[in-house]
């Protein structure tokens, strides 16, 4: 019997020092024994390694950025559509998903496009602002943060938490700051890029863990894999990591995904202080860069969501091989110049 | 106008400029008098060309194209 | 062999997270009519700029909203806010919709009295009111709501010296979960302020609390907040009724629901991220209903609601005056119409349209406005096809506040016209004049005879 093809678009193409998820994923999808994939790049600039990588990526498209707004997505879509017959779109940007969910019904009843994504509710709730909220209801421990709309503001919150504060963007970018000065010079920094409000957070000093999952929407935990990072970049990005297991990772990822009703993938991103207690960083609405180490390690989680979304039989993931390792790696590709002139003038390649 | 020797227009309206490494996009009409240009052509032969071709008066056409020079110029397209 | 259409030739680097013509070409889509009626023909008859309004557009935005509130409360009153709109044909319309007054300064009141709003259904609020003013809504019967002690002190004077009660409400204002709070406006919740106006004014037989009010911000982007406020204020009257035994007539909520425009400094659009009126009754409603209030004792419900109403049915048309290039080579293009008309550019990006077809290329460019200002800037980055001299622009989303906060300044104030529902074109202002602007000046003597 000859094996199904579905068309999977997927953003994140940018494979740089700072990745997006798309490669990993991408590299997920490719592995099953029981479909295959035809991978259709959605990308917002011209540069993204991952258009120029003929093995992962079979066509790439631009796509304008989510400030342009839905209607423009909306278009794109419908014409990229007519081109390639999507089955599934993947989104991996945080910035892109509030669009994408506000469009995930019109995607499926116009075009039959299928997404895995958390409702517009669970996304929300995880938005940093209100994650202290949302990790009091779950039980899970998350650091002190009030978002703040002016510098201002800055001098009173730093008093109730003390330094050193973590400055936080609405979707990217943290620092972390030791005085007034430093917070207020951060604030005007990341507000200038990705608006208001900002974050404070109290710092919590320990060891940082994550765990790549997967939820189905009802409460039930698909697949969990959990990491350490070895060694990270400057930028704060994982540079090797290490799959652990950890019984209270675990159970904090149970409860979340039983208390939130996840669905689709997602990343948590947890501190381990001196005293042995879990808090609760961040939740990535989307699959890490990191992702790939899950099929490595046993958990092809991001296959599990296709057989899901395309209503094929599925089996939830119970294990993973602890002690497998990823180390990323750079190289530069020799890229021809008629292929940035496609991209940049065509919008696509 | 003398565009510089080894500037690179191909008929998407994409421009390559060898010795900076830097690339440009035109439109339609922007494509149209590079394209002349790059023939050689000078001023009064794209003038004429234009008015002859396209619905458009002289003064506009002084107006933007002493305006699309000066844009070349700012991108180091043209010879001085 | 017939010539082909002329655009002015672009030339534009490309840098990576340079909005490309596939990132922007739905921004750049042309408005050429309005409700029917073209963007040319207008101007053509009323001038450059225009301010336009659609009253298709404000009778379905109301009917939108009133049905979104009374599907889901059985009580429901919304009251038109002058001060977003006050032309007279604009609140006539809302009028004819059912909608009351709301009112925050006397001149106000009075409009809304000449408009022929009976005086009992004009909410007087604000800060700033004489005791003429609440003399006058007193005897007429208007609801007043009192934004601090000192009104509330000389309310009771004055209902002594009319001998008789005076209906009032209290503002509150308390945290909603959003910030900054507004807390400068009338009592505040938390800290017990609110509770001790309302003793005041129970204990007092000269004045009869009727209702309570709040108005918890502008530009509200979560519903949330609202159910917040509803549930507190409910929880106000419950408690009335527990210690008074008085039964309070009416929560009003104030305005502050967002409009569809995009705040500058905000990451995705406007369009996108406002909720919708539904998520606002749903988050009000759901409060009132489930605050625990006997079914006879439901208040009613007021909303003022000003902005959400009427701002994506007021349009500015424009003119391109000229085009430059900056020395740092951007594109800069000079507008008819400045940010004195256009007020709330300072902190709206508004949209902006070519009101002619182009080609699917644009350009970034700097829309400047035609006062000697270097304030006025209308946008500071905006993606259009390329435009000519004469060439006309729709700025969308300007119904709220532009009109009433326009000032005279340099250039005159352009006519209003309001397109009806048979899409003809009613002059509701006449263009500015220099008689009108003149009117009320007056010459001293001396200063007559000048000698050049």
């Amino acid at each position: 019997m000859s094996k199904p093809v579905f068309n999977i678009a997927l953003t994140g193409l940018n494979a740089i020092d700072s990745p997006g998820s798309g490669s990993g994923v991408i590299r997920s999808l490719r592995e099953p024994k029981d479909f295959d994939v035809r991978i259709i790049g959605l990308a917002y600039e011209n540069l993204e390694p991952c258009i120029y990588m003929p093995h992962l990526v079979d066509k790439t498209y631009r796509i304008p950025y989510p400030s342009e707004g839905q209607e423009a997505l909306l278009e794109r879509l419908r014409y990229i559509h007519a081109q390639e017959n999507l089955h599934i779109i993947f989104p991996n940007f945080d910035s892109e998903l509030y669009n994408f969910i506000k469009l995930e019904k019109k995607l499926a009843d116009e075009m039959q496009i299928k997404m895995l994504l958390p409702t517009l509710e669970q996304f929300e709730s995880r938005h940093k602002a209100v994650l202290y909220e949302f990790g009091e209801k779950a039980g899970i421990k998350v650091p002190k943060a009030k978002p703040v709309f002016s510098a201002m503001e800055i001098a009173k919150i730093a008093y109730d938490f003390r330094f050193p504060l973590v400055v936080k963007g609405k979707y990217y970018e943290a620092a972390v700051t030791y005085t007034i000065e430093q917070a207020q010079q951060h604030f005007h920094k990341i507000s200038a890029k990705w608006g208001l409000p900002i974050l404070l957070q109290e710092f919590v000093h320990g060891t940082e863990l994550n765990v790549c999952g997967i939820g189905d929407g009802k409460g039930n935990l698909l697949g969990a894999v959990s990491m350490r990072k070895l060694y990270i970049t400057d930028k704060g990005k994982a540079w090797a990591g290490i799959t652990i297991d950890d019984d209270e990772l675990t159970d904090l990822t149970q409860k979340f995904v039983e208390k939130s009703h996840w669905k689709g993938g997602f990343e948590l991103e947890i501190i381990r202080n001196g005293n042995g207690e879990y808090y609760l960083l961040e939740i990535n609405p989307r699959f890490p860069a990191w992702s790939y180490l899950t099929t490595g390690a046993g958990q092809n989680q991001a296959a599990l969501l296709v057989n899901m979304a395309m209503g094929l039989p599925y089996e939830p993931f119970t294990s993973y091989e602890v002690g497998k390792m990823f180390i990323r790696f750079s190289e530069d590709m020799v890229v021809d110049l008629q292929d940035f002139e496609k991209i940049s003038t065509f919008g696509e390649k | 106008m003398k565009l510089k020797r080894n500037i690179a227009i191909s008929d998407s309206g994409f421009v390559f400029n060898p010795s900076t490494g830097d690339s440009y996009s035109l439109n339609p009409v922007g494509l149209e008098i590079l394209t002349l240009a790059k023939a050689q052509k000078n001023k009064d032969e794209i003038r004429q060309y234009m008015l002859d071709n396209y619905l458009l008066d002289l003064d506009t056409f002084e107006k933007d194209f002493d305006d699309f020079a000066n844009m070349l110029d700012h991108f180091n397209l043209i010879e001085k | 062999m017939s010539k082909k259409q002329y655009e002015r030739p672009v030339i534009q680097q490309l840098r990576t997270g340079i909005t490309s013509k596939f990132g922007a070409a739905f921004e750049s889509q042309a408005l050429t009519h309005i409700d029917g009626v073209a963007v040319k023909d207008l101007i053509k008859e009323f001038g450059s700029p225009l301010f336009v309004l659609s009253e298709r557009k404000i009778r379905e935005n109301f009917k939108a909203a009133n049905r979104s509130f009374k599907n889901r409360y059985p009580k429901v009153q919304f009251a038109w806010s002058y001060k977003t709109n006050y032309l007279n044909a604009i609140c006539k319309v809302f009028h004819q919709e059912g909608s009351w007054a709301e009112v925050v300064s006397r001149f106000e009141y009075d409009k809304a009295i000449k408009n022929g709003v009976p005086p009992s259904k004009i909410i007087f609020n604000g800060p700033d009111k004489t005791d003429k003013d609440l003399e006058l809504a007193a005897s007429n019967h208007s609801p007043i709501h009192i934004d601090h002690f000192d009104e509330l002190y000389r309310l009771k004077e004055i209902a002594e010296k009319l001998g008789r009660k005076i209906k009032v409400a209290i503002r509150v204002n308390m945290d909603t979960g959003v910030y900054p709070v507004w807390d400068r406006f009338g009592f505040n919740y938390e800290n017990g302020q609110a509770w001790e106006a309302i003793q005041k004014i129970i204990n007092s037989d000269t004045l009869d609390l009727v209702g309570l009010h709040t108005h918890i911000g502008t530009y509200m982007l979560t519903p949330n907040a609202y159910a917040v406020a509803s549930s507190k204020l409910c929880y106000l009257a419950i408690n009335v009724k527990k210690s008074f035994g008085k039964v309070v007539e009416y929560i009003d909520m104030g305005g502050g629901f967002a409009s569809k425009n995009t705040l500058k400094g905000m990451y995705l659009k406007g369009v996108d991220v406002v909720p919708s009126v539904d998520e606002y009754a749903d988050a009000i409603t759901s409060a009132f209903l489930n605050a625990g209030f006997p079914t006879e004792d439901l208040p009613f419900l007021y909303l003022e609601t000003g902005r959400a109403l009427i701002d994506d049915a007021g349009f500015l048309l424009g003119s391109v005056i000229a085009n430059k290039r900056l020395s740092d080579g951007r594109k800069a293009t000079i507008m008819d119409f400045g940010v004195n008309i256009m007020f709330t550019s300072f902190w709206f990006d508004h949209k902006i349209s070519p009101a002619q077809q182009s080609g699917g290329y644009t350009e970034d460019t700097v829309l400047y406005g035609p006062l000697c200002m270097n304030i006025d800037v209308l946008r500071e980055n905006i993606s259009l096809p390329p435009l000519n001299t004469g060439d006309q622009v729709v700025v969308h989303h300007v119904g709220a506040y532009n009109i009433t906060q326009s000032m005279q300044f340099i250039s005159m104030r352009p006519a209003i016209v309001l397109i009806d529902r048979n899409g003809k074109a009613n002059v509701i202002r006449k263009l500015e004049t220099l008689e009108t602007l003149e009117k009320d000046e007056l010459m001293p003597e001396y200063l007559e005879k000048i000698d050049l």
